[in-house]
């Protein structure tokens, strides 16, 4: 179901007057109310008579992270502050918090944006939305229950956690739809089995899915052990949270909300604009945003850009499902390699469970040299060496085509790979660079 | 009859295989016969023991990667030529070894060798055919 067809479904042409007007204004907001922005204009020169087209705005200086710290917690205001009537921030576990700032309007339009969310997943005013997304300075429970209350939808705020009660109120009250991070929802999968809950027999059809990276593989898990279709949605706290980018039916990449947000792709080395399909750095800037608007912000996530007419009929930008940050990236031999694309390349391989560790170094050659460190678990484990030798290079070759990089790979015992609770630690460079 | 051997993985590492017979020598079992094949990076130990899955377990409690194989072992008397007749029988009847390693006497006159065999069922039935002992426990 499409929301919004009159920006959902725009002309190209129409899009692309609607975004320069919109991004024409907000430059000029930055330069007149926000010093931080001022300051940066003129270090880079540039002013709001320099936008004439969208190409223009590769001229205009970046957005980092660091930014957002720097001035934390109003410097980057762009409203009077009793304008704000909501504020978000990431739980700043990396360090000082980035704060999201919203007015009335900004609210509205974050409503809008997750009401296109939710009915690209297929929900209706007579769905009922079990929302176990964290409520509070998160940004993913408020951002559904707008969304939800926007398409007038019935939506229980479960906030994370507390399984038994999940599953005894998705039982009760019949939830249509899910909305979690896509590891709460094999979690609870988990969970109903070992109590004896038959979860697939339950109401739930769909589930909006994200706050965190996953894959077309874990995809594929969800929607077999929870009986319902999974449905990737992206967003992040900085950039008002979810609702920039979700699947439709086709699941054939993740439609921005283009008259909201400005995406662009750029190199992440140089920060050069890539064009459409090549795969960089994703860059968003706030075409509407009035409490904390921000200009070309690097999420530092990897995808490419496609665009064209969908099969559900939207007409915006899709990128491609994340492959990674570009904090993770290793440069190898000068091919750009994630090791989510090494995980999905090991998931491809019956039987490996993706617990691995890659470690590059300089060997003699002063060649960088990879090595992959792949737990032996009991399913691969042979009492032959030949079969554990094919395995070894069976790995090796799916490496070479897959990725296109030569890698040598050590069969390690289990649990010899450190295990985190939170992000797995999965590269050691030795490189010394 | 066929026995049970554990596998286990062994990173090529100082002091595993003392982690591993520490393991066995806890669970208070009896090692019979043991191998090991080796490769650059791993290992892979192979045993034959008095409770295989008692020992089996207490190995994958201590965090081990194990596999039980059903293997023959073959009694075969202790005085020359008998290993080349039991062979000799083997290989005119198509049986394929994979690997095999000899094991702790049963008594004074026999020995015992342990054979991995490609189809075990046919290799039972050679064996019954030529009247070879087999053992089905230490």
């Amino acid at each position: 179901m499409i929301w919004n067809p009159q920006f959902e479904c725009q002309s190209s042409e129409e899009r692309k007057l609607l975004q320069l007007a919109r991004l024409k204004n907000l430059v000029e907001t930055l330069h007149s109310r926000v010093a931080f922005y001022r300051d940066r204009f003129w270090a880079a020169g540039v002013g709001p008579r320099d936008l004439e087209s969208l190409q223009d705005i590769s001229a205009f200086p970046f957005t980092v992270k660091d930014d957002l710290r720097l001035t934390y917690p109003y410097g980057l205001l762009a409203c009077p502050e009793p304008e704000i009537e909501e504020v978000h921030m990431s739980s700043g576990t990396t360090g000082v918090p980035v704060v999201d700032a919203y007015t009335r309007y900004d609210v509205e339009c974050w409503e809008e944006a997750m009401a296109r969310t939710l009915s690209g997943a297929g929900a209706t005013r007579h769905d009922t939305v079990q929302n176990c997304y964290g409520y509070g300075l998160f940004t993913g429970g408020l951002g559904v229950h707008y969304g939800a209350k926007r398409i007038g939808a019935n939506i229980i705020p479960m906030s994370s956690g507390n399984t038994q009660k999940q599953l005894m109120v998705m039982r009760d009250f019949g939830s249509t739809i899910l909305t979690c991070t896509p590891s709460y929802a094999l979690f609870m999968a988990e969970e109903a089995k070992e109590t004896g809950f038959d979860i697939k027999a339950m109401k739930v059809r769909a589930g909006c899915f994200g706050a965190e990276p996953w894959s077309e593989n874990m995809r594929k898990q969800i929607e077999a052990e929870l009986g319902i279709d999974a449905f990737d949605i992206y967003g992040l706290t900085e950039i008002t949270g979810p609702g920039v980018a979700f699947e439709c039916e086709r699941k054939d990449g993740l439609h921005v909300n283009e008259d909201l947000f400005y995406p662009e792709i750029v190199d992440p080395e140089t920060g050069r604009p890539l064009p459409d399909g090549e795969k960089g750095e994703l860059v968003l800037t706030t075409l509407v945003k009035e409490g904390t608007p921000l200009l070309r912000y690097r999420t530092r996530d990897v995808t490419y850009l496609a665009r064209g007419t969908c099969g559900c009929g939207r007409t915006t930008a899709r990128i491609h499902r994340l492959y990674g940050r570009t904090d993770d990236m290793l440069i190898i031999r000068g091919v750009n390699v994630f090791p989510s694309q090494i995980e999905h390349a090991l998931i491809e391989i019956e039987g490996t469970d993706p617990n691995y560790l890659i470690a590059v170094d300089r060997g003699a050659t002063h060649l960088d040299e990879i090595e992959l460190m792949v737990e032996v678990k009991r399913e691969l484990f042979s009492d032959e060496t030949r079969t554990l030798e094919t395995l070894r290079s069976k790995i090796e070759s799916v490496m070479k085509s897959k990725l296109g990089i030569t890698l040598r790979v050590k069969l390690v015992e289990p649990k010899t790979i450190e295990r985190s609770v939170g992000k797995a630690k999965r590269v050691i460079d030795r490189r010394a660079i | 009859m066929r026995i049970q051997q554990i596998s286990v993985f062994l990173e090529n590492k100082t002091g595993r295989l003392a982690d591993v017979t520490l393991l066995i020598a806890k669970a208070g079992v009896n090692i019979r016969a043991i191998s090991i094949a080796d490769t650059a990076d791993f290992g892979i130990l192979r045993l034959i023991v008095d409770r295989p899955l008692e020992a089996a377990e207490a190995i994958s409690r201590g965090g081990f990667t194990t596999r039980m194989t059903d293997v023959l072992a073959i009694e075969i008397p202790d005085k020359p030529g008998s290993l080349a007749a039991v062979m000799e029988i083997f290989k005119e009847t198509g049986v394929n070894i994979e690997y095999l390693y000899a094991s702790l006497e049963k008594d004074a006159s026999t020995a015992v060798v342990i054979f991995k065999v490609e189809d075990i069922d046919h290799c039972l039935k050679i064996v019954a055919d030529h009247k070879l002992s087999t053992i089905d426990s230490f």
